[in-house]
């Protein structure tokens, strides 16, 4: 798609004190600008994460193995159940997206590194921070926040110690995603090569973009609800009291409002990664690259529109109902444009399966499937069935895990030769999806029966007749959980050594890639200075 | 269709003290699959679907939802097939040359709009039943919920009857953490109630629903009514129910420590017999108000609070008093005078988990837990309370 | 694009300041939260991670006018930095609309509702059928106990011209800095500062008035409101306003040039910002 014709002008290659390498010992760490080092602190963050929200995860299963109480509390399992969802949204899968876009953006773009350096590296140190405050609650008498990551008033306001230390880490949280998201849009807009227009942006780019017009747009409202919810418990006023005046129900408004686009915030740079990758190793041009675009905005769009289909339950007045049901109805048919488009890429390709393909194929199923439940949540008669029980939880599992998870590991995987210069174990990358695959079906699948026949969600014990199914989500839990251990060891592995990989990494590269295969695996520490051009 | 519906909940289904198969041999991947997959016939009344349900509404639920999922089903094989045709049959090691098309324009307007069309197609009858179940006009009984933590309230506005309905003691037992219980030997375990709420068959009847602290949500999958009752406002919803049986449900919306602990069990009863329970209650109302006026004696008063503190108490603060350090406080009767304690009891707490429960218990009730909590779990004050000086503290 | 590549994108070698930023902020809103929770090392804490905070700011900053002024920006990091600023006001636009979201939603939906209008007709008569207040209201069960309500007239009207008045004024300042005129330049910008100031003065007489005849935050819904609405307002013109005499002393030392003076063009695109949320609030909260 985008040819590359050499540097403008090779001979202007002249110092500016750019070619610099990177700062001594652990100090490069904490003080970088350098885009790959920030993308590299967010990958590891967001690995480091994804195990303890995964602990968290695990602590649920193993309570839910069995019917009865046998392991914690009630009021630490909803702690578990809060925190990892905290945990894995803001801490795993929107890092991992940023670190992604942090490493690759700027090579695929042909920048010389990300717009605004300092800030990139605020919004990274900010994390570690957030989450010290938010985990530490975890510590205190009376344990961590336990009204779900929703933070529901007035349940949440009983949240004791936890409550502020949470509310300012989301405000944390919330401002190194908007630094992250203006950098982005800054690097996007202002740093592609000459003659990269808009429309020759490898998808990656593009979806990346739309998202970061999504977090600006959505994180500050975020903010504005927790912001309420720490006036109404600290400082007396009524938001969220009838008593007062306000409704409960207001802040759900406030709080979806972000939640729906933050759902996509956590998906489209994984339609992104996918768009990528699948015609990569089809040998084939992505099929219908300018509707991807247009998918893209239309799903980017719809998501403001449909934020209330989280409380159809809440009794809306009837048109709210049928606004939000039509609307959120209407999301399928970009999401299926794009399936369609991938399934179309493949059509007639000539396909290999590397591990990075087998996750993108992997995702095009699984996210389906979970996109096929939530048109079944939209509809609003039926989900006063499935509502708040496990079937949502089947649901967004299915869209977050096999799908966001997924789409970021076949990320890594189709870029770690590139990172480091080694190719990985390609056998263990395959024993890695293999059995990801068959443990998360074991794991999420059986929630859509227990949640159809009756099971809440968020409840620490269950009647009997849940129990089968309940024990082979936990055996799946741990299957899927003790086989992301293999993803640390192909990423050290490769880190350390192995096959030597070219610039162009794969074939398939050639015809379809961006800009990135056109530098050395690994790159300079500097991508592009001066730029390339781009015909 | 199988037009009979089905009576029994489906926790009933199973045959209080059957053992799963698969808690023999928990450890096993392997064998649970193995059983899960041999079983699955014979276990249909497992659940693995939502209940048909007993009213109109239920069921034009149930098959929405079964047109849906085939929907979906047949989009899937689609989509699915042509991805996995492509995977076996275009791939490199075949040696196929790769085809280089990249956009067509009839083929994307086409998976545009034919989308379009099967999603209005679902839209319209999800629009008309939407706006059936909106309708609660033309009720013939009125019944007002109310959630607490942890317990629902109803109450008969038209027929002057209130009651709790806590979760059913033997699960009570059972739930604690390490009970030593095992929960296949209770009957109905987690979805069993002291109290049900009673209600007459091919009526309609409309719930007024609301509560008193945080959200929780009131659902009977039977009838397909979900509703989330919200502090400060009343949402309506109704259900005219086919026929007699128990129907459980289970709240819905996450309202703290216990929100797994808080079930809904529903006895649909025919017409005289609806009408029998409400006399029977009736009375029953008059002779407990009346026991408020005379003098109680200390030990009945203290078997009567062990039972209140049970129900009303010990879900937060503990059964031995001890509560939840920094959640719940431990009832320390050294700390408060009687007095104090009984205006604790009454208003409860503005702004924290402590109800008010002047507006939930009887005077009766009240001057017996607190007799309870001040003469034992931990404390042995000597003191007691009479019902009438509640009434007088009121 | 019109950059060739004799114009190398500046990127810094390596940043100190952000790191000591964040431990600025844990300190700052770690100590407040303690605070909120009564323990007592909590104000403490948080004075502590202010005074992080401003060196850090004074820190980054100084770095950054410092590069600035030695010519290491060119029109393309400028770009960056207008990019940047542009959707920095962005963000803070949509912090307003959740605030105003629920200004709206108290007016339009909750408060009906309890009153006993469309689908909250059986909460009226069961749980509040006492309850008779339209906007302005504290609530059903009368918040506060007050029932002031905070008129356009005549200091929200005042204030509306001051923050009027001293958009025109950043306005020409810009205009004598474009001309190459410091003169003008930074007298509008002392104007502009000076106003500002004046605004957060009388908006705190305002609020000592409210307070006087009882509204209060805990004034139920429109106390909560008001005050929300305003005093996140009032914030923002201070910060406006700080930005603005930052901008004043650098004028004063002879900063920015006819061609570059993007750091007062954020600040003035800051407060054309307030501005414009202002007259919301003027709307909204005062006249509607
Ligand atoms: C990555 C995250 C992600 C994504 C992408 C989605 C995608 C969708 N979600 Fe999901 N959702 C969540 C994350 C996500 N969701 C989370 C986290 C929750 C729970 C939050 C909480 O309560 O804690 C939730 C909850 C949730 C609910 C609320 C349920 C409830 O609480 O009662 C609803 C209801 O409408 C819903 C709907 C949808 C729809 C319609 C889509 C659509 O975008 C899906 C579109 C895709 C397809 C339909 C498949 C592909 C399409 C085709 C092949 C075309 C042809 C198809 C047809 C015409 C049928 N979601
Ligand atoms: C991106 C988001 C994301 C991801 C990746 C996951 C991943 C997982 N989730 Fe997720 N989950 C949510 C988002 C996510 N979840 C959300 C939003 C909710 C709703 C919360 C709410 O109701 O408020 C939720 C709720 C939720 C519930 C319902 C809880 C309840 O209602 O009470 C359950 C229950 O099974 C569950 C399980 C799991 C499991 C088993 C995984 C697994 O995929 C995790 C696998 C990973 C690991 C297990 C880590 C690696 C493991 C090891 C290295 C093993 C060794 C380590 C140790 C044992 C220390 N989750
Ligand atoms: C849903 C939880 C919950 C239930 C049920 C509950 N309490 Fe409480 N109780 C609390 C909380 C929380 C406090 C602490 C309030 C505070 O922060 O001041 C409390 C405080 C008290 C206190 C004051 C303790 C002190 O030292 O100040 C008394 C007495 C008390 N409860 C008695 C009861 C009685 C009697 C019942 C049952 C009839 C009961 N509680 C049921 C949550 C509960
Ligand atoms: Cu009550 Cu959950
Ligand atoms: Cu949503």
């Amino acid at each position: 798609m985008n040819a590359y014709t050499g540097t403008a002008d090779e001979h202007l290659d002249h110092d500016h004190g750019d070619h610099h390498g990177p700062a001594p010992g652990y100090l490069r760490w904490v003080t970088t600008t350098n885009h790959k080092d920030i993308g590299t602190l967010y990958l590891w963050f967001s690995l480091l994460m994804f195990f303890i929200g995964g602990a968290m995860a695990l602590i649920i299963r193993a309570e839910l193995f069995q019917p009865g109480l046998q392991i914690v509390d009630p009021h630490f399992f909803n702690q578990m159940t809060t925190m990892h969802a905290l945990v894995m949204i803001f801490g795993v899968v929107m890092p991992a997206f940023v670190g992604l876009a942090n490493w690759m953006l700027p090579m695929m773009v042909g920048a010389p590194d990300m717009a605004l350096p300092r800030m990139n590296n605020w919004s990274f140190w900010i994390l570690p921070f957030a989450f010290a405050l938010m985990l530490a609650t975890l510590f205190m008498e009376g344990g961590g926040p336990a009204a779900g990551w929703t933070l529901y008033p007035p349940l949440s306001l009983q949240g004791g110690d936890s409550l502020p230390f949470v509310i300012f880490s989301i405000h944390m949280l919330g401002a190194s995603s908007i630094m992250g998201a203006i950098n982005i849009i800054a690097t996007i807009m202002n740093l592609r090569a000459p003659g990269m227009t808009y429309m020759k942006m490898p998808l990656f780019v593009w979806t990346w973009f739309i998202t970061a017009y999504l977090l600006i747009a959505v994180m500050p409202v975020l903010a504005g609800a927790v912001t309420m919810l720490l006036t109404d418990a600290f400082f007396g006023t009524s938001f969220f009291n009838a008593a007062g005046g306000g409704d409960p129900v207001m802040f759900q408004h406030i709080f979806w409002f972000f939640g729906h686009p933050e759902v996509y915030i956590l998906i489209l740079p994984a339609f992104g990664l996918v768009s990528e990758i699948i015609p990569t190793f089809s040998r084939k041009p992505l099929f219908g690259y300018t509707s991807m675009v247009y998918a893209t905005s239309s799903i980017a769009f719809l998501s403001f529109i449909v934020w209330a289909h989280h409380m159809f339950t809440v009794g809306m007045p009837l048109v709210g109902e049928l606004f939000f049901m039509f609307t959120t109805m209407l999301i399928a048919v970009p999401t299926g444009v794009k399936v369609f488009n991938w399934v179309s890429t493949m059509w007639r390709g000539a396909m290999t399966f590397e591990t990075p393909m087998l996750f993108a194929l992997g995702f095009v199923v699984m996210f389906t499937i979970g996109g096929f439940s939530g048109l079944m949540l939209a509809m609003t008669p039926i989900d006063f069935q499935y509502h708040d029980t496990y079937f949502v939880v089947a649901h967004f599992h299915y869209v977050l895990v096999p799908g966001a998870v997924f789409g970021i590991i076949a990320g890594v995987y189709y870029w770690l030769p590139k990172w480091t210069g080694h190719h990985y174990n390609e056998t263990l990358g395959k024993w890695h999806f293999w059995l990801s695959t068959v443990f998360v079906n074991l794991l999420f699948f059986p929630m859509h029966f227990v949640g159809l026949a009756g099971m809440p969600r968020r409840i620490p014990d269950y009647a009997v007749q849940f129990a089968d199914f309940n024990a082979i989500a936990t055996l799946g839990a741990f299957g899927f959980g003790f086989a992301q251990i293999l993803l640390l060891v192909a990423v050290v592995q490769s880190i350390l050594g192995g096959a030597k990989a070219t610039g162009q990494v794969w074939d398939g590269t050639e015809i379809t890639g961006g800009l990135e295969w056109t530098l050395s695996s690994p790159p300079p520490y500097h991508s592009f200075s001066p730029q390339p051009v781009v015909k | 269709m199988n037009p009979q519906p089905s009576v029994q909940s489906p926790a009933a289904a199973r045959p209080a003290g059957a053992r799963s198969p698969l808690r023999a041999v928990p450890a096993s991947a392997g064998a649970a699959l193995w059983s899960f997959l041999l079983a699955t016939p014979a276990r249909a009344d497992w659940g693995l679907n939502l209940p048909r349900g007993v009213s109109e509404i239920s069921r034009e639920v149930y098959d929405m939802h079964m047109m849906v999922l085939y929907i979906c089903i047949v989009i899937g094989i689609v989509v699915f097939g042509a991805m996995f045709i492509s995977i076996l049959k275009h791939r490199k090691s075949l040696g196929v040359k790769p085809a280089t098309f990249s956009h067509s324009m009839t083929a994307e307007v086409i998976w545009t709009v034919i989308p379009f069309l099967i999603l209005v197609a679902m839209a319209i009858p999800a629009a008309k039943a939407l706006i059936k179940m909106e309708d609660a006009s033309g009720h013939e009984l009125t019944v007002k919920v109310t959630g607490h933590q942890w317990k629902w309230e109803y109450e008969y506005p038209g027929e002057g009857i209130r009651f709790f309905s806590n979760l059913g003691e033997a699960s009570r037992e059972a739930r604690a953490l390490n009970s030593g219980v095992d929960p296949f030997s209770v009957d109905n375990y987690l979805l069993e109630v002291d109290n049900p709420l009673v209600l007459p068959v091919g009526r309609k009847v409309r719930f007024l629903l609301t509560s008193s602290d945080v959200l929780h949500a009131w659902w009977v999958p039977d009838f397909a009514v979900k509703k989330d009752a919200i502090p400060g406002f009343i949402r309506e919803m109704w259900t005219v129910i086919d026929a007699p049986g128990t129907y459980r449900g289970q709240c819905a919306e996450l309202c703290g420590k216990d929100h797994g602990f808080m079930p809904i069990v529903v006895e649909a009863v025919a017409e005289d017999e609806f009408a029998a329970w409400v006399t029977a209650e009736q009375a029953a109302a008059a002779a407990e108000a009346g026991s408020a006026d005379r003098e109680w004696a200390f030990d009945e008063l203290m078997e009567r609070g062990q039972a209140v503190y049970n129900t009303a108490c010990l879900a937060c603060h503990q059964a031995d008093g001890q509560g939840i350090p920094g959640v719940f406080p431990a009832l320390d009767a050294g700390a408060l005078t009687l007095a104090e304690h009984l205006q604790t009891v009454l208003n409860g707490k503005p702004g924290t988990a402590m109800q008010a429960f002047g507006a939930q218990l009887s005077d009766v009730d009240i001057a017996a837990v607190v007799t309870f909590e001040r003469n034992a779990i931990g404390n042995d004050t000597g003191e007691a309370l009479q019902p009438m000086e509640v009434k007088a503290a009121r | 694009m019109a950059h060739t590549a004799d114009n190398i994108y500046y990127v810094p070698h390596t940043a100190k300041w952000p790191l000591i930023g964040s431990v600025g902020l844990t300190l700052l809103l770690g100590g407040f939260a303690a605070y909120l929770n009564g323990a007592a090392v909590g104000a403490n804490l948080m004075w502590a991670g202010l005074a992080v905070m401003v060196v850090m700011l004074f820190g980054w900053f100084g770095t950054v006018v410092g590069e600035s002024e030695s010519g290491t920006y060119q029109s393309w990091e400028d770009k960056s930095f207008r990019i940047g600023m542009a959707w920095f006001i962005f963000s803070e636009v949509m912090f307003f609309a959740a605030f105003f979201g629920a200004l709206f939603y108290a007016r339009s939906l909750s408060v009906p509702w309890l009153l006993g209008e469309g689908s909250g007709a059986t909460t009226h008569q069961f749980l509040w059928s006492a309850y008779t207040e339209f906007w302005p209201t504290n609530g059903p069960e009368d918040w506060g106990d007050s029932d002031f309500h905070m008129g356009w007239w005549p200091l929200p009207f005042i204030n509306t011209v001051i923050l009027l008045t001293s958009g025109l004024t950043v306005t020409w300042a810009h205009h004598g800095i474009k001309d190459g005129k410091r003169g003008p330049f930074i007298l509008g910008l002392f104007l502009t500062v000076a106003l500002g100031f004046l605004f957060v003065f009388l908006q705190a007489v305002e609020y000592k008035e409210a307070y006087h005849e009882g509204l209060k935050l805990t004034s139920g819904i429109y106390g909560s409101t008001f005050f929300m609405l305003t005093g996140f307002h009032g914030l923002h013109v201070t910060l406006g306003a700080i930005m603005l005499t930052v901008m004043l002393f650098r004028a004063i030392r002879g900063h920015f040039t006819p061609e570059r003076h993007f750091a007062f063009e954020a600040a003035a695109w800051y407060w054309h910002f307030v501005d414009v949320v202002w007259l919301g609030l003027f709307l909204f909260v005062y006249i509607l």
